[in-house]
C-alpha cells in the first residue's frame, strides 16, 4: 500500500494558496461532463454536493434518512471555531492550528491542520450569507464564546443548535441545486458496496430501503461523507442509524483505514440508567464554561449535593489543572471522571456520574443569563432525568462521541483507491489522537465547501475514463456479492435479535477497548469479538422480507460490519503501544496519570490494509514529521 | 410499568391497515417512548412476529425523523417534546395508549408508523434558500443584524421538519412548517433580496401538494416540539400579500394562487 500524502512544498502558511494556484482546472464545459457520487448529506456531504453542483458537476447524492436534512451533524450543539479574532483576544490562524495539533496530542498532519485553521473564517462568512442566525451582540456584531482546550473565545454558535443551523444552511444550498437539476437526490438508500473498475472507484451499490432492491450507480469519482463509527460501542451519542458500512466496505475493497483506535469519549453526557437504554444524550461542552465539575471528597457520599459544604467538594479539574480548570480537553476531562468513579467517588444511583454544578454561575451571572445561554440544555436534561438542574447539580458521565480515525486520505482528501474521496468524520485527517470541541463542524464544512471542490478537479482533469456502465463485470460482481450477503442474513433465522448482538459487542468494546486499555484486555477483546461474530452469522434472527421496508435487516447489515470493525479497533489499540490523546494505554502514563506518548516509536499514522476474510490485516505506517511545531508533553496545568 | 398499546399496523401503502393490541409488562418510567417501542419490538421478534416499523434517528429531539400520534396528539402532547424524548413517566402505570402514524393526505403511510414527508423537501427546493454560491460571501460582520432580530429569526429557524404541525392540523395544512422558513429568511437582510420570489414559489409548491389551507385552528403551534409561534404564519401572509403589490420589482415570480 503506497502512502504518499502529497503535501505541497513551501512554507506552512503558503501551502494551500500555492496548491490552489497550481491545481489543474477543468473548464466549465468539461465539468458538466463529469458525474460524481456523494454518499452522506451531513455537513461535509451536503456542502460538497451543493458547491460542486454550483461549479457545474453533475451530482448524485445519497442518504439513508428520509430527507437530506436529517444527518447527525444536526445534533451538534455547541459551536464552530473560526479564527476571526473578533474578540481581539490574541487569536490567529497559527493559534488555532497549534491548539488543534496540540489537542490532538501531536498525532495529526501539520499541513492538513493548518489548512483547516486557515479556512475556518471563510466558513463563518459563507454560513452567515446563507442566513444562519448565529448569536449576536446588541450592537449587531457576531458573538463568541470559549470552548474546551482553548484560552481564547473563537466559537460561533446558534443557541444550543449550531449543528442544526449549519446543516440546514448546507441543506438549503443543496436543495437549490436539486431545483436547478444539478443534484439528483436519493434519500432512503443504504450504501452496501463500493465498485472499483480497473483500480479506480467508479460506483456504488445501494439497497433501496423502500423496495429492498439493490441498485447500481456509476460515476467518475465517489465521495464518502458518511460520518463516524462510535456506534460500535452500541451506546453512544451518535444517531441510531449512524454506521460504518460505507467506509468498511471501501476498506474491504482496498482503502487504507487509518488510526481506528482513536476514539473520543465526551465528558458531558447524561449517565446511563438501564439495559433498555438505546443511546446516550450529550449535553453541550459549552456547559463547562460556567458549570463547575466536582465529586464529594468522601467515597460513597449519598447526601443531597446541595447539603455538601464547600470544603467537602472536590473540584478536581480546577485543582489539578489550574490553567484550564473545567476547560481541559475532552479526553482529559473524561479520563478524570472515569478514574474518580472507578475509585468510588461517583454519584447518582449507579455511581457512574460526577456533578456539573451551576450554583455559583447563577449567583455570579443571575438566573436569566444562565437560562439564556443554556435553557434548552437544562430543559432537555429535565425531560430525560426528571430533575431540575437550576436547583440541583446535573449528573454527567463520559460517552463515546466521535471517531478521530477513519479512511486514510492524502492532502487532496483522496483515499488509497484512486477516485475515492473521503470527507468529514469519515476520514482521519485533521484531529490527530483527540479532537477539540467546536472543530468537527469546522472540518466537515472546510472539506465540503472549500477543499474537495478544489482538489477533485486535479483528479478528474488527469484521467481518461473508460466508458463504464452498470453492466460492467465489476458492478455485476459487487451487486452479486451484496445480494448473497442479504440472502445469507435473512436465511440464518436464529434465536437472538440484532440488538442483542450489538449490545454484547458494545459491552466488550466499552470494557476493554474504551477509555483505558491494556494488552491483556485488548487480546481478550479480539478473541471475544471473533466468537461473537461467528455466533452472529449462525444465530441472528431477522424477521420479515428483504424486498420490503425491513429495519431489522438494515440494522443487521450494519452490525455485521461493526463486528468486523471492532476487532480492527482492538488490533490497532494493541499495536499502538503508547498513550496518545483519546487512546490511553494503562501501561503508558505519567506519574500524574496523563497520557504518555512514545514519539520515538509511534510518531506515525497507522494504516491498515485488508487482506481477505479470515486473514490478518497488514499495518502500514505514514511517518509524521513536525517541521513547524515541536511535539511536547501536553500540559493543561 | 404495565401498558396496553393499540398500534396501527399496515404492511404497505396498498394495505388497508388495522389496530393491533399489545400488552407490555416490562416498561420502565425512565424509558423514552421509543425505548418502550424498542422493548416491544424485541419481544415481537423473539415471538417470530414482525416488529413495528417506525422512523427515528438522533433520539435527541433535533433530527425531526420521529413522530407519531399518541392518544390522538402529535408527539404525545408534552410541551416542546418530540416522541423520542417523551418520557414514559408522562403516562400512568396501566395506561391504554393508542399509537398511529401522522395522519395527512400529503403524508401517505408507507408501513406501520412510517409516512412519506417528501412534500416538505419539495417545498424547500421551490425556494427555501438564499441564493449564494460558495465563495461569494463577504466578511461575516459586514452586515449587522440586531440581537433581537437574530433571536427572532432563530426562533423560526429551529423548525426540525417533523411534520407534527401538519398532523395536528384539522385541515392538514403545512403553513407552520413553510412559514417558519419564510419568516426566518425574511427577517434577515440577506434573505430580503429574494423575499418576494421565495414566498411565491414556496406557497406555489405547497398548493401543488396535498396540503390543506390554514383556517387559524392554531393546533400546529400547540403540537410543535420546537414551540414555533404562529406569528410565522402572519409574517408569511404579510410577505405574500406584499409580493403582489403593484410596482414591486420582482424577477421570476408569477402569481401562482
Amino acid at each position: 500500500m503506497k502512502l504518499d500524502a502529497h503535501i505541497p512544498s513551501g512554507p506552512l502558511e503558503q501551502k494551500w494558496t500555492n496548491y490552489v494556484e497550481h491545481v489543474k482546472l477543468l473548464s466549465p464545459a468539461n465539468k458538466r461532463k463529469h458525474t460524481v457520487i456523494i454518499v452522506g448529506t451531513g455537513l461535509a456531504g451536503a456542502s460538497a454536493a451543493a458547491t460542486m453542483a454550483e461549479l457545474g458537476y453533475n451530482i448524485k447524492a445519497f442518504c439513508y434518512q428520509d430527507s437530506a436534512r436529517r444527518a447527525h451533524s444536526i445534533a451538534a450543539q455547541g459551536g464552530i471555531n473560526a479564527t476571526k479574532n473578533y474578540q481581539y483576544d490574541g487569536d490567529s490562524v497559527w493559534r488555532l492550528f497549534y491548539d488543534t495539533i496540540k489537542g490532538g496530542d501531536f498525532r495529526g498532519r501539520e499541513a492538513n491542520t493548518y489548512r483547516l485553521a486557515e479556512l475556518s473564517s471563510n466558513i463563518i462568512d459563507q454560513c452567515v450569507a446563507q442566513g444562519v442566525p448565529f448569536a449576536r451582540e446588541y450592537s449587531g456584531y457576531l458573538r463568541n464564546r470559549s470552548f474546551g482546550g482553548a484560552l481564547v473565545s473563537r466559537t460561533f454558535y446558534a443557541r444550543g443548535a449550531t449543528g442544526q443551523q449549519l446543516l440546514l444552511g448546507a441543506y438549503s444550498a443543496l436543495s437549490r441545486q436539486v431545483a436547478a437539476g444539478k443534484v439528483e437526490l436519493h434519500p432512503r438508500t443504504d450504501l452496501q458496496d463500493l465498485v472499483v473498475v480497473d483500480g479506480k472507484a467508479r460506483g456504488i451499490i445501494v439497497r433501496n430501503m423502500v423496495t429492498g432492491r439493490l441498485e447500481s450507480y456509476v460515476a467518475d469519482a465517489v465521495i464518502l461523507a458518511t460520518g463516524g463509527y462510535v456506534n460500535v460501542y452500541y451506546l453512544s451519542t451518535n444517531a441510531m442509524g449512524s454506521n460504518a458500512t460505507a467506509i468498511w466496505r471501501a476498506y474491504r475493497r482496498g482503502a487504507g483505514f487509518a488510526n481506528p483506535c482513536y476514539m473520543q469519549i465526551h465528558p458531558t453526557c447524561i449517565p446511563h440508567t438501564g439495559d433498555y437504554q438505546s443511546k446516550l444524550t450529550l449535553m453541550s461542552e459549552s456547559l463547562r464554561n460556567d458549570g463547575r465539575i466536582w465529586v464529594p471528597r468522601k467515597k460513597g457520599d449519598t447526601r443531597d449535593p446541595n447539603s455538601i459544604p464547600e470544603s467537602e467538594r472536590y473540584y478536581y479539574l480546577e485543582e489539578k489543572y489550574p490553567a484550564y480548570g473545567n476547560m481541559v480537553p475532552r479526553d482529559v476531562a473524561s479520563r478524570n471522571a472515569k478514574y474518580l468513579c472507578d475509585q468510588g467517588y461517583g454519584v447518582g444511583p449507579t455511581g457512574r456520574g460526577v456533578y456539573l454544578d451551576f450554583r455559583d454561575a447563577i449567583k455570579r451571572l443571575g438566573m436569566d443569563a444562565i437560562v439564556e445561554r443554556y435553557g434548552n440544555l437544562f430543559d432537555m436534561y429535565e425531560r430525560i432525568t426528571g430533575e431540575n438542574a437550576y436547583e440541583t447539580p446535573m449528573r454527567i458521565y463520559p460517552a463515546p462521541h466521535y471517531s478521530m480515525g477513519g479512511l486514510w486520505v492524502d492532502y487532496e482528501l483522496m483515499s488509497t483507491i484512486p477516485g475515492l474521496f473521503v470527507l468529514g468524520e469519515a476520514n482521519f485527517s485533521d484531529h490527530g489522537a483527540n479532537r477539540l470541541g467546536a472543530s468537527a463542524m469546522m472540518q466537515g464544512l472546510a472539506d465540503g465547501y472549500f477543499i474537495i471542490p478544489n482538489t477533485i478537479g486535479q483528479y478528474l482533469a488527469g484521467i481518461t475514463q473508460g466508458d463504464v456502465t452498470t453492466d460492467n463485470d465489476a458492478f455485476r460482481e459487487a451487486q452479486d456479492t451484496v445480494q448473497k450477503r442479504m440472502d445469507r442474513l435473512i436465511s440464518v433465522n436464529g434465536t437472538k435479535t440484532v440488538d442483542t448482538f450489538h449490545r454484547e459487542l458494545g459491552h466488550i468494546m466499552w470494557d476493554d477497548v474504551g477509555m483505558s486499555r491494556n494488552e491483556t484486555g485488548l487480546k481478550d477483546a479480539i478473541k471475544r469479538i471473533q466468537e461473537l461474530r461467528a455466533e452472529f452469522w449462525e444465530n441472528v434472527r431477522i424477521p420479515g422480507d428483504q424486498h420490503d421496508i425491513n429495519q431489522e435487516l438494515e440494522k443487521a447489515a450494519r452490525v455485521a460490519d461493526f463486528l468486523e470493525l471492532g476487532e480492527l479497533i482492538a488490533r490497532d489499540a494493541l499495536a499502538r503501544d503508547e498513550s496518545a490523546g483519546g487512546h490511553f494505554r494503562e501501561e503508558h502514563q505519567t506519574e500524574g496519570g496523563e497520557a504518555l506518548r512514545d514519539d520515538e516509536h509511534f510518531q506515525h499514522v497507522a494504516v491498515w490494509e485488508y487482506t481477505g476474510e479470515g486473514s490478518e490485516p497488514v499495518r502500514h505506517i505514514e511517518p509524521l514529521e513536525f517541521e513547524w511545531v515541536t511535539p511536547t508533553q501536553r500540559s493543561y496545568k | 410499568m404495565k401498558l396496553t398499546l393499540h398500534i396501527w399496523r399496515q404492511k404497505n401503502p396498498q394495505d388497508k391497515g388495522r389496530f393491533v393490541t399489545y400488552h407490555l409488562d416490562d416498561a420502565d418510567e425512565d424509558m423514552s417512548f421509543l425505548e418502550m417501542l424498542d422493548v416491544l419490538n424485541q419481544h415481537l421478534i423473539e415471538k417470530g412476529e414482525e416488529p413495528v416499523a417506525f422512523e427515528n434517528d438522533c433520539r435527541e429531539g433535533i433530527c425531526g425523523m420521529c413522530g407519531m400520534m399518541i392518544n390522538g396528539l402529535a408527539h404525545g402532547g408534552m410541551k416542546g417534546t418530540t416522541t423520542c424524548q417523551l418520557p414514559l413517566r408522562h403516562f400512568k402505570d396501566g395506561a391504554d395508549i393508542t399509537i398511529e402514524p401522522w395522519r395527512s393526505r400529503a403524508f401517505p403511510v408507507m408501513k406501520d408508523l412510517i409516512v412519506d414527508r417528501s412534500a416538505f423537501d419539495r417545498i424547500i427546493q421551490a425556494g427555501g434558500y438564499i441564493s449564494v454560491n460558495t465563495g461569494n460571501a463577504p466578511d461575516a460582520n459586514t452586515v449587522l443584524i440586531s440581537r433581537d432580530t437574530a433571536e427572532l429569526a432563530m426562533d423560526y429557524a429551529e423548525c426540525i421538519g417533523c411534520g407534527a404541525c401538519v398532523a395536528a392540523c384539522p385541515n392538514g395544512a403545512s403553513m407552520l412548517f413553510m412559514s417558519a422558513k419564510i419568516a426566518h429568511f425574511s427577517l434577515l437582510p440577506q434573505g430580503q433580496v429574494e423575499a418576494d420570489k421565495r414566498v411565491k414559489a414556496m406557497v406555489g409548491q405547497m398548493q401543488k401538494e396535498a396540503f390543506g389551507a390554514c383556517t387559524n385552528y392554531t393546533e400546529c403551534e400547540v403540537a410543535c416540539p420546537k414551540e414555533i409561534s404562529i406569528s410565522a404564519i402572519a409574517r408569511m401572509n404579510h410577505d405574500y400579500l406584499k409580493a403582489f403589490w403593484p410596482g414591486r420589482a420582482v424577477g421570476g415570480g408569477k402569481h401562482v394562487a
